[in-house]
C-alpha cells in the first residue's frame, strides 16, 4: 500500500505526538501533581496509528487502561486530554474520568477502559450499529495480551463471527499483563491462532513496524467495510514503561527496558525507513518534533493553569434526563 | 502485645498462618506472585498489587499459590469449584469493581450451592477484594459495592476497619465453611494497629465498639469508622459524646449491638461510603426504625456519597467521599433535634 507524502508526515506526527504526550505525562506524574493511575503507551505508537490512519471520524474505536495513544491516533485533542489527566475544568471528560476513561465520542473514540475485557463487546455493538444503519463504518477493539484471556473477549469474537460484524480485534501483545508474561498466560503461545477457532482471518505483525501494521490493518478494515466480517490482528510490541507509573518492573531486566528504547522503537524504525528511502527528509521530521514539544509545553501549562471543576459537577451527568 | 502491623501485613500474616496450619488452603489470583512466565525470576515479582500476598509463593510453592490469567469468571469460578471439592481457596478479585466480569460464579453458584443442594454442599471459599475511593482511581476502580454482596443470601461479608480485626476476621473467614467475601479498603492498607503474633479468630456477626458515648450512636464501616472517630473527637470537645459501632461484618450483622446502642443514646447517624440507595446505611436505618422506634429522639441521619459514580478529579472526589466534617454536621443536627 503506497502512502502519500502527506500521509507519511501525518503518521509520523501522530506517533510522535503520542510519544511526547506520554513522556510528558511520565514527567508530570513524577512531580506528584497528576492524580490517580497512569499507564503509558510509549513504544506502542505504530499500532494505534497504523490502525487508526485507515479510519474516518465516524468509525469507532474502544481502548484499554493504556488508552492515551488510541485517543490521539483517533483525533482527540491533546490539550483537553492533558487537562483531563490533571483533573481540571475543560478536560475532555470534565475531569470526571481521568486517564483510564479519556473519551471523545464525537471523534469515534469510545473511551479508555479500566476493566480488562470491557471493550470487545462494546466494539461489537458499535459494529452492529454500522451494519444495521449500513454506514459502511467499522469498529476496532484494542485489547492487550491480558485482555485476550477474558471471557468477554472470547465471547465477542464468536459473536462478531456468527453475526459477521464489521469489527477488527487488535491485540496489542506487549509481553506482559501487568507483571504476568504473555508466554505463560496465553495458552498455545499465540493470540493469532485463536482467529482460526472463531473462523476469522488473523495475522501476527511486528508492532515496531508502522508499515506492517498499516498494511495488515488496511486489509482487515477494508474487508470489514465490504461486509467481509471480523478479523484479528496480533501486534507484537514492547512497552517502554511499566504496567503503571510506579511499577518497579522487577519482572524485566534493566537491559530489556533500556534496549527496547533503541531496538524496539517504532519511531526510530519509521524515521530510518522514510529517510533511507528518501521519502521524507530528516529536517522536516525534526521540525515536527520541535512543534510537538511546543505543543506539549502549551498543553501542560494550560492544564496546570486551569481551575479545578466546580464541586457541583459531582452531581451532574448521572442521567441524561432526571 | 506491643507489636504493630499495618493492615497489609496483618492480612499477609493471616494467610501465612492458615496455609501453614491447613494444607488444603490455597491462594490464587492475578499477579499474586507476579512475573509468572519469566524464567530467570526467583521469588515473587509483586506479591499482589498491594503486597498482601508477598512471600506466600516462595514459602508454599506454585502448587498452592497460583497466579492466573486475567480471566475472572474462570479463576474465581475455579476457586469456588475447588472449594466445593475439598480445598479452601482464598481467591483475589483485584478490585471489587471487577465483579462485573465474574458475578455469576459468585452469586448464582457459590452463594446458592448449599441451599439448592439441600444442605449437601460446602464451599469454604474466601474472595478477597479491594474497595473504596481516595486515590483518584475514578469510576471503575473506587467503588465499595459490599451492599450488593450483602444482598445475596448465602454469602458472608466482612468489611474490616483495622489491622487487628482484619487478621482475626480473615482467619475466621478461611476456617468458615461457607463462601465469604472479604473487603479491604485501599486507604487502610498502611493503617497500623497492635496485632498479636499468634493466630486468633474473631467471630462474624459481632460488632466492635470503637468508642463509648451516651449521646449519639454512629455506625460506620471500614474507612468510615476512622472518619467517625475523627468526628467524635471534635464533637467531644463540644460536649457531644458519640458511641461508635463498627459492625465489622455486614452478613451476618450484629443487629443487637446496634439496637442496644441506639436504645441507650436515642440518636443514630449511619456513615457509609457505598452508594446511598439500597445500601448498608439504608439497611441499618430500616433496622433501627423497625425495632428501636420508641427509643429514637431524633430522625435517623445517613452520611453517604451522592447517588453518582465516583469522580476522578481530586476536589470532586473529596467532595464525594464522606469526611469527618459531614459526620460532625449530621451528629450536631440529631443531637440538637428536640432540644
Amino acid at each position: 500500500m503506497q502512502l502519500s507524502r502527506d500521509a507519511l508526515l501525518e503518521a509520523y506526527r501522530s506517533m510522535k505526538t503520542i510519544r511526547e504526550f506520554e513522556e510528558r505525562v511520565a514527567k508530570e506524574f513524577a512531580t506528584g501533581d497528576l492524580p490517580g493511575f497512569v499507564h503509558l503507551y510509549a513504544g506502542e505508537e505504530a499500532s494505534a496509528v497504523g490502525v487508526c490512519s485507515h479510519l474516518v471520524e465516524s468509525d469507532q474505536i474502544i481502548s484499554t487502561h493504556r488508552g492515551h495513544g488510541h485517543c490521539i491516533a483517533k483525533g482527540c485533542e491533546v490539550e483537553p486530554m492533558m487537562l483531563e489527566l490533571f483533573g481540571r475544568e475543560g478536560g475532555l471528560c470534565g475531569g470526571k474520568g481521568g486517564s483510564m476513561h479519556v473519551a471523545d465520542l464525537s471523534k469515534g473514540m469510545m473511551g479508555a477502559n479500566a476493566i480488562v475485557g470491557g471493550g470487545p463487546p462494546l466494539a461489537c455493538g458499535a459494529a452492529m450499529t454500522a451494519k444495521i444503519k449500513k454506514t459502511g463504518g467499522v469498529a476496532v477493539s484494542f485489547t492487550g495480551d491480558g485482555g485476550s484471556n477474558q471471557g468477554t473477549t472470547l465471547e465477542s469474537m464468536n459473536l462478531a463471527s456468527v453475526m459477521q460484524l464489521p469489527v477488527v480485534f487488535v491485540f496489542e501483545n506487549n509481553g506482559f499483563a501487568e507483571s504476568t508474561a504473555a508466554n505463560w498466560s496465553v495458552a498455545g503461545g499465540s493470540i493469532v491462532r485463536r482467529a482460526e477457532a472463531f473462523a476469522m482471518p488473523g495475522v501476527q505483525i511486528d508492532g515496531t513496524d508502522f508499515f506492517a501494521v498499516h498494511e495488515a490493518a488496511g486489509e482487515a478494515i477494508e474487508r470489514a467495510r465490504k461486509g467481509g466480517g471480523p478479523s484479528l490482528i496480533e501486534v507484537a510490541l514492547t512497552r517502554f514503561y511499566g504496567h503503571h507509573q510506579g511499577d518497579n518492573q522487577s519482572y524485566r531486566t534493566p537491559d530489556e527496558v533500556r534496549n527496547a528504547r533503541e531496538e524496539r522503537c517504532p519511531l526510530i524504525n519509521f524515521r530510518r525507513r522514510v529517510t533511507e528511502a528518501s521519502l521524507l527528509d530528516a529536517a522536516e521530521l525534526d521540525a515536527i518534533d520541535a512543534e510537538i514539544l511546543d505543543q506539549m509545553d502549551a498543553a501542560t501549562a494550560a492544564a496546570r493553569a486551569a481551575p479545578w471543576p466546580d464541586v457541583a459537577e459531582v452531581l451532574t451527568d448521572v442521567y441524561v434526563t432526571y | 502485645m506491643a507489636r504493630k502491623l499495618s493492615m497489609r501485613q496483618a492480612i499477609n500474616e493471616a494467610m501465612h498462618q492458615e496455609m501453614e496450619r491447613d494444607e488444603s488452603v490455597i491462594v490464587m489470583g492475578e499477579d499474586i506472585m507476579g512475573g509468572l512466565g519469566v524464567d530467570w525470576l526467583e521469588g515473587d515479582a509483586w506479591g499482589g498489587t498491594q503486597g498482601t500476598t508477598k512471600g506466600l509463593g516462595p514459602r508454599f510453592g506454585r502448587d498452592r499459590v497460583m497466579d492466573t490469567p486475567i480471566s475472572e469468571s474462570a479463576f474465581i469460578g475455579a476457586a469456588i469449584g475447588a472449594s466445593t471439592t475439598g480445598m479452601r481457596a482464598i481467591v483475589e478479585l483485584m478490585y471489587v469493581d471487577f465483579l462485573g466480569v465474574c458475578f455469576d460464579q459468585i452469586f448464582n453458584q457459590a452463594a446458592k450451592f448449599r441451599y439448592m443442594f439441600g444442605g449437601k454442599a460446602e464451599c469454604p471459599v474466601v474472595i478477597r477484594t479491594q474497595i473504596g475511593g481516595g486515590f483518584s482511581a475514578a469510576a471503575q476502580h473506587s467503588q465499595c459495592l459490599y451492599p450488593i454482596f450483602t444482598h445475596i443470601p448465602g454469602l458472608k461479608c466482612v468489611v474490616p476497619s483495622n489491622a487487628y480485626d482484619a487478621k482475626g476476621l480473615l482467619i475466621e473467614a478461611i476456617r468458615d465453611n461457607s463462601p465469604v467475601v472479604f473487603f479491604e479498603h485501599k486507604k487502610l492498607y498502611d493503617a497500623e494497629a497492635e496485632v498479636p503474633e499468634e493466630s486468633y479468630t474473631l467471630p462474624f456477626g459481632e460488632a466492635g465498639i470503637l468508642r463509648e458515648g451516651g449521646d449519639v450512636t454512629i455506625v460506620a464501616l471500614a474507612r468510615m469508622a476512622h472518619m467517625a472517630m475523627e468526628a467524635a473527637e471534635i464533637l467531644a470537645a463540644e460536649g457531644i459524646e458519640c458511641e461508635i459501632v463498627d459492625p465489622r461484618t455486614t452478613s451476618p450483622m450484629d443487629e443487637d449491638t446496634i439496637l442496644e446502642s441506639v436504645e441507650n443514646t436515642g440518636r443514630l447517624v449511619v456513615v457509609d461510603e457505598s452508594y446511598p440507595r439500597c445500601s448498608m446505611g439504608a439497611d441499618i436505618s430500616s433496622l433501627v426504625a423497625e425495632r428501636a422506634f420508641d427509643s429514637l429522639k431524633a430522625p435517623i441521619r445517613k452520611v453517604a456519597p451522592p447517588h453518582t459514580p465516583v469522580p476522578f478529579s481530586p476536589p470532586l472526589e473529596a467532595a464525594y467521599i464522606p469526611d469527618a466534617e459531614r459526620i460532625v454536621d449530621a451528629v450536631r443536627a440529631v443531637a440538637r433535634h428536640g432540644a
